[in-house]
């Protein structure tokens, strides 16, 4: 008790505070009440973690009941990497809004947000009351809008804030049909009352329920056809917002769809079936579009629903198992799922504030601007270069982990399966397969235009490393990125809980290796160590052979040619162009090109420009016809005073009549009845 | 222990095999069978110029792509034989682990700022990406009809009976000779020794490279040809006894080095832009096969 009252006490004080100080202490308070806050929370976490799961009931008022609190091994995996993300996502922003210090008042919203979100997204997690869960998504919802346009004189700013507020309302009304639905049942506002109801109705009625769930939360997650916000929102955030949004609020999506598993009792498999199809789809998709993106952080937002998608596998896999009671599958899944949500948050956060550092030195986010800026920030391509590799699945980081349990789960369920499982089995590992194959190209281009070759525009003098103090949260992150690589059975140990809510398996908590698919991560983790002592050892012979031979420094051999320009270099438009025209049917680019042409040409120019399918035919299409639809009634809106007055009486004398044409038309029926 | 040997030994000579088929199916004499090797130790011995346009990606590259590809054949069984590291699912990390290297040399054919090279690595990138599915349903279908998901479990409790199997094992074949070929950038799919920047897909990428770099990633490419060769052979010799299984060993992987001299020198190279049909129809190859799977699992009803 005494927890929670400092847990909404100490962000209440500091937000009073905040307006008073001085710039300099403003983002110190908040980093401190922060860092107070997570503690808190963080302590009932891995408390959760080891079995120690807390509840609490609140007394409540007369309009939401009591409002039960638990934590239970499920929150505590999300709190914590809740407070991670935001205390590194804090620690950057600290530093990255340096640069904005002359806008004070700004600031000062945006630290006070910056607090109000973290109470809320952890409240989220905690609250187990259907009502009071509304007001924190609706919290959680606003706060985050006002993160975004924190450049708010941007229009472009302004124009994404908006698009994700009605997205994210979109979500909200679908929570509210399902809770509404609950309660008009039960008449209880607790999570509780879910599971009950659930269990007493038909599975096809609660499919619909937990359907109705899933899209919610599949819109703050980003699934594919819910994802057009995201591309939007992430570039127009200033980046440790990016980093935390891509890092936490879709996972907060993530965690919505777990709970919901967990209280719902539905048919799993058809749910999981469903699941498995919208991830797969997400995953391709959003990777097939990040490819072809120019401004990096929009590629890393399309990344974010990729890497959903992949989670989404998991959760799908999982759920079929548990549908058919297949404990390995449940197991494997869910850990999967688990463990990529904590890593996706890891490298996307790093990947994102990596971002920032270029911006910061560059001012721009166009990948084609961009070029050789490993050698003006070295520290800063490095970094980016390990959550490159880390978001490819690839050994020796944490991605590859992840997807191998995804993996293992897959190739598991195609041991024991019918025709219809087999497969959906072998076309979602296709899926994956294809993911991890396509992330490559992206990454490579990504990180290959921005930080390698030659500068393929002018940079700005002032293009440098940034200071110590921002990049001490991205080696902290690339650390626990590394961390999870080497050590994975540290990590698998801590799943053990969460995972064991959804197998019921209790005695797998006590023994993790009683899976082989995890009895693998020992020698993988074996594996590791020797690829990277290999990497160490080989180049450290290189290094002692290269001692005794010459080693000169020349041109960079251009075929014979001997006037090469960085404007020859590969761009990231000539990158992907095979790739592109080979997927074109997917893909929608626009391109505007004046040829060379004559003997003297005098301009020449070549444009693209990317746009989603998907979000031309389900956002634009829809608006166009509501629009089209609306415009019929525009002769309403004529903007005389007289008619408006007119329209209100008319509206009032409607509502007034209702009950006596109610009451005519009762007397009518009853007089048809007697007859 | 005994698969790494196998495969070092091979290496030695499956390169010079190739050139060596090659240039006796044109009719001339060609250079000895060891000449590849002679050329490393050469490299190796030499200095080494650098572009100024590149970074430590650069320098690190080689060595990641060698260590990527060492890895790789650490979890290559021989017959019973379990390679040096093998678990359930080390397919998967034999994949991912190439994947690495690819990674790195990719990303070090950009760092040159060159347009051919950045012209290759767009290439590799894309090629690469296609092929992958091919592997990952192969190696499905096997762990299906096998009920285990590791090479040594796999390769060991593989064994041919019914004419369907036959016709498996052959599609089989297939598809790991061509996704050797692609993963080492051979004929049909790239020429290694074409004249011309524009048609070369991982030579390309390589330019820039020299002396104990180039001599590294030579010698990387020698261990990949040997570890899917090993591959292939795990294929058939199953759980035969040693004293067939080694030179049986060295027979097949003696084949598969003269099919892909006999193939070079008999065919040209895919135009660039009917490549990725190509690499598509591998996958729709190892779907097939899945599909053989679930015929002799009666699985079809």
């Amino acid at each position: 008790m005494n927890l929670i009252a400092l847990f909404t006490l100490i962000p209440f004080t500091g937000m009073l505070l905040l307006p008073f100080l001085k710039v300099k202490w403003k983002g110190l308070l908040a980093l401190l009440v922060l860092v107070i806050n997570a503690t808190i929370s963080g302590y009932l976490a891995i408390m959760s973690l080891c079995g120690d799961s807390f509840s609490y009931t609140l007394q409540g008022s007369y309009v939401t009941g009591p409002i039960p609190l638990r934590i239970d091994a499920l929150s505590g995996w999300f709190m914590l990497i809740i407070n991670l993300i935001f205390i590194t996502g804090g620690l950057y922003g600290f530093s990255y809004l340096k640069a904005y210090q002359k806008q004070r008042n700004n600031l000062t919203l945006h630290s006070i947000v910056f607090l109000l979100q973290h109470a809320s997204i952890i409240s989220i997690c905690v609250i187990q009351n259907s009502f009071v869960f509304l007001i924190a998504w609706e919290i959680l919802a606003l706060t985050s809008f006002l993160m975004i346009i924190f450049e708010h004189e941007n229009p472009v700013t302004i124009k994404a804030g908006i698009n994700y507020l009605i997205q994210a309302h979109f979500s909200i009304v679908f929570l509210m049909i399902g809770f509404l639905w609950v309660l008009n049942k039960t008449n209880s506002f607790d999570f509780q009352a879910i599971t009950n109801y659930t269990a007493s109705i038909p599975e096809s009625a609660s499919l619909i329920l937990f359907l109705c769930f899933f899209v919610a939360f599949a819109i703050k997650a980003g699934f594919v056809p819910f994802h057009t916000w995201l591309p939007y929102a992430h570039p127009a955030a200033p980046s440790h917002v990016s980093g935390m949004m891509s890092g936490v609020i879709i996972k907060i999506g993530i965690y919505g769809i777990l709970r919901m598993l967990l209280l719902v009792k539905t048919d799993f498999i058809t749910a999981g079936y469903l699941i498995l199809i919208v991830s797969v789809i997400s995953g391709l998709y959003g990777v097939m579009l990040a490819i072809i993106q120019h401004n990096l952080k929009k590629l890393l937002a399309y990344h974010s629903i990729e890497n959903i998608g992949i989670i989404g596998v998991g959760i799908g896999i999982g759920c079929i198992g548990l549908g058919t009671g297949n404990q390995v599958l449940a197991t494997l899944g869910f850990a999967g799922a688990l463990l990529h949500t904590l890593n996706h948050s890891l490298f996307k956060s790093l990947l994102f504030y990596t971002a920032g550092n270029v911006y910061q030195a560059t001012h721009t986010m166009e990948i084609e601007k961009l070029g050789g800026l490993i050698r003006r920030m070295p520290q800063t391509a490095l970094l980016f270069l390990v959550a490159a590799i880390a978001i490819c699945g690839i050994p020796p980081f944490n991605g590859f982990i992840s997807e191998f349990i995804i993996y293992t789960g897959l190739y598991s369920w195609l041991s024991n399966g019918t025709l219809f499982s087999l497969l959906a089995a072998i076309f979602s590992t296709i899926g994956l397969v294809s993911i991890g194959g396509l992330a490559l190209i992206c990454f490579t281009k990504a990180f290959g235009i921005i930080f390698l070759g030659n500068e393929r525009h002018p940079l700005p003098e002032t293009c440098r490393e940034v200071s110590f103090l921002q990049l001490l949260p991205t080696y902290l992150l690339s650390l626990i990125i590394l961390l999870i690589g080497i050590f994975p059975l540290l990590f698998i140990r801590m799943l053990a809980l969460p995972v064991g809510l959804f197998a019921g398996t209790t005695e797998w908590a006590l023994q993790p290796l009683q899976i082989s698919a995890f009895a693998a991560l020992q020698p993988i983790s074996l594996a590791t160590w020797i690829l990277i002592a290999l990497v160490g050892g080989m180049f450290g012979i290189r290094r002692f052979i290269l001692h005794f031979r010459k080693v000169e420094q020349g041109p960079t051999w251009g075929c014979g040619y001997v006037a090469p320009t960085s404007k020859q270099q590969y761009t990231a438009g000539s990158f992907v162009r095979t790739y592109a025209k080979l997927f074109a049917p997917v893909l929608h680019v626009e391109k505007e090109e004046k040829i060379v042409k004559g003997i003297f040409p005098s301009e020449a120019k070549y444009r693209t420009r990317s746009y989603d399918k998907l979000e031309r035919g389900l956002i634009d299409r829809l608006l166009k016809w509501n629009k089209n639809f609306m415009g019929r009634f525009v002769f309403l809106n004529n903007g005389r005073l007289q008619f408006y007055i007119l329209y209100g009486i008319l509206f009032i004398v409607t509502v007034l009549s209702i009950p006596v044409l109610y009451r005519n038309v009762q007397i009518f029926i009853d007089l048809l009845k007697n007859l | 222990m005994l698969s790494v040997l196998l495969i070092l030994l091979a290496s030695l000579f499956f390169t010079g095999i190739i050139i060596r088929t090659k240039s006796l199916a044109s009719g001339r004499k060609g250079p000895g069978i060891l000449q590849p090797i002679r050329d490393v130790i050469r490299l190796f011995r030499k200095g080494v110029v650098y572009s100024e346009t590149t970074s430590f990606v650069f320098q690190l590259a080689p060595t990641v792509y060698f260590a990527s590809i060492v890895m790789a054949m650490l979890v290559v069984p021989f017959g019973r034989t379990a390679g040096v590291l093998s678990f359930s699912g080390d397919f998967i990390f034999f994949a991912y682990v190439l994947a690495l290297g690819k990674f790195f040399s990719i990303i070090a054919a950009l760092d040159t700022g060159s347009s051919f090279e950045g012209m290759g690595a767009s290439r590799e990138a894309l090629y690469s990406m296609f092929a992958e599915p091919a592997f990952f349903i192969l190696m499905g279908s096997l762990a299906l009809l096998s009920g285990h998901t590791s090479f040594q479990e796999i390769f060991a409790s593989l064994h041919i009976g019914s004419q369907i199997s036959y016709a498996l094992a052959a599609l089989a074949t297939f598809v790991l000779l061509m996704i050797a070929m692609i993963e080492s950038s051979r004929m049909p799919v790239d020429d290694p020794k074409t004249h011309l920047e524009l048609t070369m897909i991982h030579e390309v990428m390589i330019l820039d490279n020299s002396g104990f770099d180039l001599g590294l990633i030579l010698t990387a490419g020698y261990l990949k040809f040997a570890v899917y060769g090993a591959l292939i052979v795990n294929l058939f010799i199953g759980v035969i006894p040693y004293q067939y299984a080694i030179p049986a060993f060295f027979f097949i992987q003696f084949m598969m080095a003269f099919a892909i001299g006999m193939i070079e020198s008999f065919m040209a190279r895919f135009r660039m832009s009917h490549n990725p049909q190509f690499i598509v129809v591998l996958t729709s190859v190892s779907l097939l096969i899945f599909f053989g799977v679930l015929l002799i699992l009666q699985k079809f009803i």
